[in-house]
């Protein structure tokens, strides 16, 4: 069990990291990774609203929609859960953390309805985790997020130095950049698989 | 039967979450100083930047929480810094009046156009192709570009030159940044005589290239009381500090190339 949880959350970390290798959630990586400081508030918030998403919407599938033969409407509700919940989270924030909340600033609403968030809720229960197998492939997905955006935001440190042909400055640098940081992610596969035995 | 389930399941995801948040909004409202909207509206909402905030309303929350002072808004000026200073019970500061000025008078009377320039009617592309159309390396291009950032309508171009309407300039410095001659200087309002012209050639080139530009002959730093004028790279600079508005360098100018506003 213990292995299981393991394995998940590693694989969910390195092998299958949402951003690099599975290319969701793009958007957020390429937009926020310019400075340190902002992508890892900007992966926090992610984590933070994947395992809260998971939690809330792991049960309304499998005890709401799953027996009434309703599957089909997994993403629209869970899009509609997910505004809900992080709406909800930002107010209750709002009151009770306000350093937290200030931490966090305008990521929180920008990542409502984030491909990752939708993502890892969805393909949670294709995969047919349990419930505490989802919590933890949702935390490992943030925190793959997190690496992701802080190993980028190096790169893209290195990027503003760097004098590309003028034809390559700005986003084309940045996404040629992505797919080399990508590419180097693929060697971890059969990494994860191979320590725990899977 | 299952659609109506589905739709049933659906709305009533959405009622209650709506309810919880609606319920949220109201219990656990965080209370905003009401001072922050007043001073939001006092300020001239154009969003420019000049006081270093993202925006007015940016520029509002921190002159509430006590960070900022009130007189930094270019274009309310004193007008605005005293509505802020109203609200927020304390004494105005003196906001300093600072409007835009193109140093430059090559107008078509002065100048010509070193090729015909048929591309996109820009300062910028123009300027791109060898230093831009106009005979002077250091002149107004007059394709516009301050005048497509200017929010307040200030800027003309006449006669292939841009001048800055001063009644309508608040000093924001946007026109100042477009420019790709950096010849557009935002500065106090005074009496001070300007120097308007950037060329900074010899005398017998500058006067090739245009008929108003600054030949660097020293007259004005020899008529001027306060020797308050230099010829720095053969152009004339006026030291603001020492001037004091007398108009001598005005009048003694053999091309006109010092204005006074005064």
């Amino acid at each position: 069990m213990a292995a299981k949880l393991a394995f998940i959350f590693f694989s969910m970390i390195l092998t299958n990291n949402y951003v690099l290798v599975k290319f969701l959630g793009i958007c957020p990586f390429l937009g926020v990774s310019k400075k340190l400081d902002s992508a890892v508030g900007m992966s926090a918030a992610v984590t933070f609203v994947m395992v809260v998403a998971t939690l809330a919407t792991w049960p309304i599938y499998t005890g709401l929609l799953e027996p009434n033969g309703l599957g089909y409407l997994q993403t629209i509700v869970f899009i509609l859960v997910i505004a809900i919940l992080v709406q909800l989270l930002e107010t209750v924030m709002k009151k009770f953390m306000p350093p937290l909340y200030k931490a966090l600033g305008i990521y929180l609403p920008l990542i409502t309805t984030n491909c990752t968030i939708l993502g890892v809720t969805i393909l949670n229960l294709d995969n047919g985790y349990s419930y505490l197998e989802s919590i933890v492939c949702a935390l490992g997905a943030g925190l793959g997020f997190m690496l992701a955006m802080v190993l980028f935001s190096g790169v893209r440190k290195r990027l503003e130095d760097a004098r590309p042909p003028q034809c390559f400055e700005g986003l084309p640098i940045t996404l040629v950049a992505a797919s080399i940081v990508s590419l180097s992610f693929t060697g971890f596969g059969g990494l994860i698989e191979n320590i725990f035995g899977m | 039967m299952s659609i109506v389930l589905a739709i049933a399941i659906v709305s009533v995801i959405g009622l209650v979450g709506a309810a919880i948040l609606v319920a949220a909004a109201r219990y656990m409202a965080v209370e905003e100083d009401p001072r922050i909207g007043q001073v939001t509206e006092a300020l001239p909402g154009a969003n420019c930047g000049a006081c270093g905030y993202a925006g007015c309303a940016d520029y509002a929350k921190a002159i509430v929480s006590g960070e900022a002072e009130t007189g930094r808004c270019v274009p309310g000026g004193q007008k605005s810094a005293d509505a802020v200073a109203a609200i927020m019970g304390v004494e105005a500061g003196k906001a300093v009046k600072m409007k835009a000025v193109v140093l430059c008078q090559g107008s078509y009377e002065h100048t010509t156009d070193k090729y015909d320039y048929q591309g996109v009617q820009s300062c910028a592309a123009s300027a791109a192709l060898y230093g831009g159309s106009s005979a002077c390396p250091y002149g107004c291009l007059g394709y516009g570009d301050c005048v497509k950032v200017c929010k307040f309508d200030a800027i003309r171009v006449e006669n292939g030159l841009s001048r800055v309407d001063p009644d309508k300039c608040t000093g924001c410095g946007e026109c100042a940044k477009a420019c790709p001659k950096h010849i557009i200087s935002v500065r106090p309002v005074s009496a001070n005589p300007i120097v308007l012209c950037a060329n900074e050639d010899r005398g017998a080139l500058t006067h090739k290239e245009c008929t108003a530009g600054c030949i660097g002959c020293m007259k004005c730093t020899k008529v001027c009381p306060e020797e308050a004028i230099t010829v720095q790279d053969n152009r004339a600079r006026i030291d603001p500090a020492k001037c004091i508005s007398c108009g001598a360098c005005v009048l003694t100018c053999p091309v006109g190339a010092i204005v006074s506003f005064g």
